[in-house]
């Protein structure tokens, strides 16, 4: 069953990678696209065990730092995909998230992720940006991620729960 | 625990407690050790510089990204095309009107051309006398962008090491410079677009023939355009000038190629330089169909256009 889980997640990051590269620059605010990766991540740690989401998460940091055409410095989008979630997984309640605590946690991961991202490009002059900028970008995304969870976390939750029986009861 | 309602209530919470403990509490060990793992990475890629010993992974995970991305590019576009359909009677007419404009304004520059012709010919004789530019270009499409979230503007194409791209060649479009190959895989390759604040290239003011370097501003609207700043700082640009790529034989950029035209001049006492806004000729929010300029007669696994204008 984890090997099926895990088929499935890394499944699904490639899914969101390839669309948000491919098929989100057609539909994108300058330049600004929804964060499918972190869509994915925030699912798996709202519905399966916290180390499992972790991993996913650096796992899915690690292929956005890395498949083309990414060129910044690798490790950012794994630290920053990483912590979001970890805050995801804290942030959730003993039951199934109401649609309310879903998309609040979906913006909260969206602009730690973000900001995190930022900030680690900000220290590592990766290019330098200015403030206004980088706030646009985080703002645009948070609304983004908020606009698409919808239409994505409610099949990848189903999908993580129904891989994983002994959280999908409770 | 008396206020939870006796026995019975406070049964209960205990074993949801219990299940909060081994659900909620993500392990901190883990986040430190995949935090820790994170900054290494980018100690690893920002200590290797150019050489970075994560090149090789980027390498392998373009490979398998590499043709999902170019599937995934290929099914989305009979989709993207769909606008184009609905546009009205009006649309065109004014697009009628306004390519009947810049046509009779093309019209004007070629009856100057001659005269800008033997000036560069002069130019040409003297400088690069014994260098054959002739060229080739590499058609292909982009099939990827990455996003601002990211912070870099970068492409991927469909062209690899397979169709003769390698790194640092030239990329152009019908309208201009679009930036540079950074690194391949066997069937794509990533471009660093000019409008990415990394991106220097050396410019060459048209009317003037003054050198200086072109940086990318991190935007992609048009009206933010690109940094010029000039090596002199007793020549001033002046408006509405072009600026082609200045070019070396060891540098990446290819000589003479359109970058764009000068909007707007500042000049800074300060740094006593001359600084220009350039606007781009290349639209980078709608980039399509690009081509790598690569030598002429080089192998490649797809048709190529020769400078002379025929398919091989």
């Amino acid at each position: 069953m984890t090997y099926l889980r895990w088929l499935a997640a890394v499944a699904a990051v490639v899914v969101a990678l390839t669309l948000q590269v491919s098929l989100f620059p057609h539909v994108a605010w300058h330049g600004i696209v929804p964060n499918l990766c972190l869509l994915v991540v925030v699912a798996a740690a709202l519905t399966v065990e916290a180390p499992f989401a972790l991993v996913l998460g650096f796992v899915a940091g690690v292929a956005l730092d890395l498949a083309p055409p990414a060129d910044h410095v690798a490790g950012r989008w794994a630290l920053a995909l990483t912590v979001a979630a970890f805050l995801a997984a804290r942030v959730r309640q003993d039951q199934k998230p109401t649609a309310l605590a879903v998309v609040g946690t979906v913006a909260a991961s969206s602009f730690v992720a973000t900001s995190l991202f930022a900030l680690s490009g900000v220290l590592l002059k990766d290019p330098a940006m200015s403030v206004g900028s980088l706030l646009e970008v985080v703002l645009v995304a948070v609304v983004w991620d908020v606009l698409l969870t919808p239409f994505v976390l409610p099949p990848l939750m189903r999908l993580f729960a129904r891989l994983s029986p002994q959280w999908a009861t409770s | 625990m008396r206020g939870f309602g006796g026995q019975d209530g406070r049964e209960r919470r205990w074993t949801g407690l219990d299940k909060l403990e081994s659900r909620n509490r993500p392990p901190r060990s883990l986040l430190v050790a995949l935090v820790l793992a994170s900054i290494t990475l980018v100690t690893l890629d920002v200590s290797g510089g150019g050489s970075s010993p994560l090149e090789p992974a980027r390498r392998a995970v373009g490979e398998a990204f590499g043709p999902a991305e170019s599937a995934a590019a290929a099914a989305v576009r009979p989709f993207t095309s769909v606008p184009a359909w609905f546009r009205s009677k009006g649309d065109l007419a004014d697009e009628v009107r306004d390519l009947e404009a810049s046509n009779a304004e093309l019209r004007g520059k070629v009856e100057l051309a001659g005269f800008d012709r033997n000036r560069l010919e002069q130019y040409d004789g003297l400088t690069s006398a014994a260098e054959d530019l002739g060229s080739a270009l590499v058609p292909a499409r982009v099939v990827a962008m990455g996003s601002r979230q990211s912070q870099s503007f970068t492409v991927t194409i469909d062209a690899g090491s397979d169709a003769g791209v390698g790194p640092d060649m030239t990329v152009v479009n019908n309208d201009g410079l679009v930036g540079r190959v950074l690194r391949v895989t066997r069937s794509t390759a990533t471009v660093l677009l000019i409008v990415d604040p990394d991106s220097t290239v050396g410019g060459r003011v048209g009317s003037s023939m003054e050198i200086g370097f072109v940086t990318g501003s991190g935007s992609l609207k048009e009206d933010a355009g690109l940094d010029l700043r000039l090596v002199d700082d007793a020549s001033v640009p002046s408006r509405d000038d072009t600026v082609v790529t200045w070019g070396s034989s060891t540098g990446p950029y290819a000589p003479g190629v359109p970058i764009g035209t000068i909007t707007e001049v500042y000049s800074s006492l300060r740094e006593a330089s001359q600084r220009a806004v350039v606007k781009p000729f290349v639209d980078f929010s709608a980039l399509d169909v690009v081509g790598v300029m690569v030598p002429s007669g080089a192998a490649s696994d797809r048709a190529i256009i020769e400078a002379d204008g025929s398919l091989r």
